[in-house]
């Protein structure tokens, strides 16, 4: 592999360079392709899965497919249906299955070998550049956290109306004291700001550190025969242990939306 | 790790795909799954019904067989009731026939006897006259003694 021409520093600063495009003239106005290719082919087929499934849909006996992907539906309706009291197949509860399915793969796309697929990327695509994992790109989280977020102040409009919503942000928690405004405030503002922070980093966090892990892994591989050895059989056992955090983080992710969301909903 | 145009872009494929997971995928789904769920619970439903319509109809059809079992024993009962008084009656019918025949016998035998007695009386009157017109031819006058002739034969 190419990797053993490179010093360690290059190694990882190699695969943790986004395919990146300019399309303007400052740092702004940057695309990753890597991100939004492999984030949108995901969603292009899993959710053309769905889709493609929900078609030939029936009330009847289901096949196995139907099953499968009702039982997926049965347990992100079960988990909104604990946290959301309200019409939640209107909105919150496509939105939790969305949120879900779409990190779930977008946080899969890890398990994939990381020094093959660059290879493969390389000399099969063509491509020098490229992250597999959109969700260990910092702009891909904090797309689907701000997202969220907008929704969030949406509902707390919608459901408030905009002057109830001013009202909470300066009456709650404390109080509708005009001492305790600013007190309020700042901490409502404290809230708005470290909820969609919280909420992408702590995903970005995850896959962005696996991601480390596996390179260190990878490296320790490329030392020699005991390193190759144990290399492998440490990359074995975080990809195990990846398995648990890929579907966990995935998880988290939907619950916070969900609770997020649902908090927009009620009013204190 | 830099904020760029990248997270708009992002923003606006999740949107899209919330779109069409709201507007696709989740609303058949869940109406399939309610639909389903309906049926099994209905169907659930109607078999408990069944289930206590048949203890229901079981019931009732016991009944009915003891009713009818019942019915049966008094229908028998009555018919034996009605055999005897059959019996009965066609017995005193017979004792009446029996003693209206041997009433009229004995009265055709009075008769017959009487209608004898009288033939006979009429032949010993007969018989008297003419033994006693034999003795008396000549003193006699049939004529004359006609009154006399016929009180005798009366007295006869």
């Amino acid at each position: 592999m190419s990797t053993e021409q490179l010093t360690p520093a290059e190694y990882i600063g190699h695969h943790l360079s986004f395919n990146a495009q300019s399309v303007g003239d400052t740092g702004f106005w940057v695309l990753h392709m890597d991100t939004l290719v492999v984030s949108l082919l995901l969603g292009i087929v899993v959710f053309g899965f769905l889709g493609w499934v929900v078609r030939g849909v029936t009330a009847g006996v289901p096949n196995k497919r139907q099953a499968f992907v009702e039982l997926l539906m049965e347990f992100v309706d079960g988990q909104v249906k604990t946290i959301f009291h309200g019409n939640r197949h209107a909105f919150v509860a496509p939105l939790a299955l969305t949120v879900f399915v779409w990190v779930l793969f977008m946080n899969a796309m890890d398990f994939l070998p990381i020094d093959i697929m660059a290879a493969f990327y390389q000399h099969v695509l063509g491509l020098h550049k490229w992250r597999a994992v959109p969700t260990s790109d910092i702009n891909a989280t904090f797309a689907l956290a701000l997202s969220v977020w907008v929704l969030m102040i949406f509902f707390s409009i919608k459901v408030k109306g905009l002057g109830g919503w001013i009202h909470e942000l300066f009456c709650a928690p404390f109080g509708s004291n005009p001492l305790a405004w600013p007190a309020n405030f700042a901490f409502n503002l404290i809230e708005y700001i470290s909820k969609p922070l919280s909420h992408a980093l702590r995903l970005f966090g995850n896959m962005y550190a696996g991601e480390i892990i596996f390179l260190l892994l990878g490296m320790w591989a490329a030392t020699g025969l005991v390193g190759t050895f144990f290399g492998a059989l440490l990359g074995a056992g975080w990809a195990i242990f990846h398995i648990l955090i890929v579907i966990l983080q995935a998880f988290i992710f939907m619950m916070l939306t969900v609770v997020y969301i649902s908090m927009a909903h009620e009013s204190h | 790790m830099n904020i760029n145009l990248t997270m708009f872009a992002q923003a606006l494929s999740f949107a899209i795909l919330i779109w069409f997971t709201a507007r696709f995928v989740w609303p058949p789904l869940i109406k399939a799954v309610e639909d389903r769920q309906k049926t099994i619970a209905d169907g659930l439903a109607a078999g408990e019904r069944g289930k206590h319509e048949l203890e229901i109809s079981a019931k009732r059809s016991a009944e009915s067989l003891r009713e009818a079992k019942h019915q049966a024993s008094d229908i028998i009962a009555q018919a034996e009731k009605r055999a005897t008084a059959i019996i009965e009656e066609a017995k005193e019918n017979a004792k009446a026939e029996g003693e209206r025949i041997l009433v009229g016998a004995k009265a055709e035998l009075d008769q017959e006897v009487f209608r004898t007695k009288e033939s006979l009386r009429q032949q010993v009157a007969d018989l008297v006259v003419s033994g006693a017109e034999k003795i008396l031819r000549r003193e006699i006058d049939a004529k004359a003694h006609a009154d006399i002739l016929s009180a005798v034969s009366s007295q006869l």
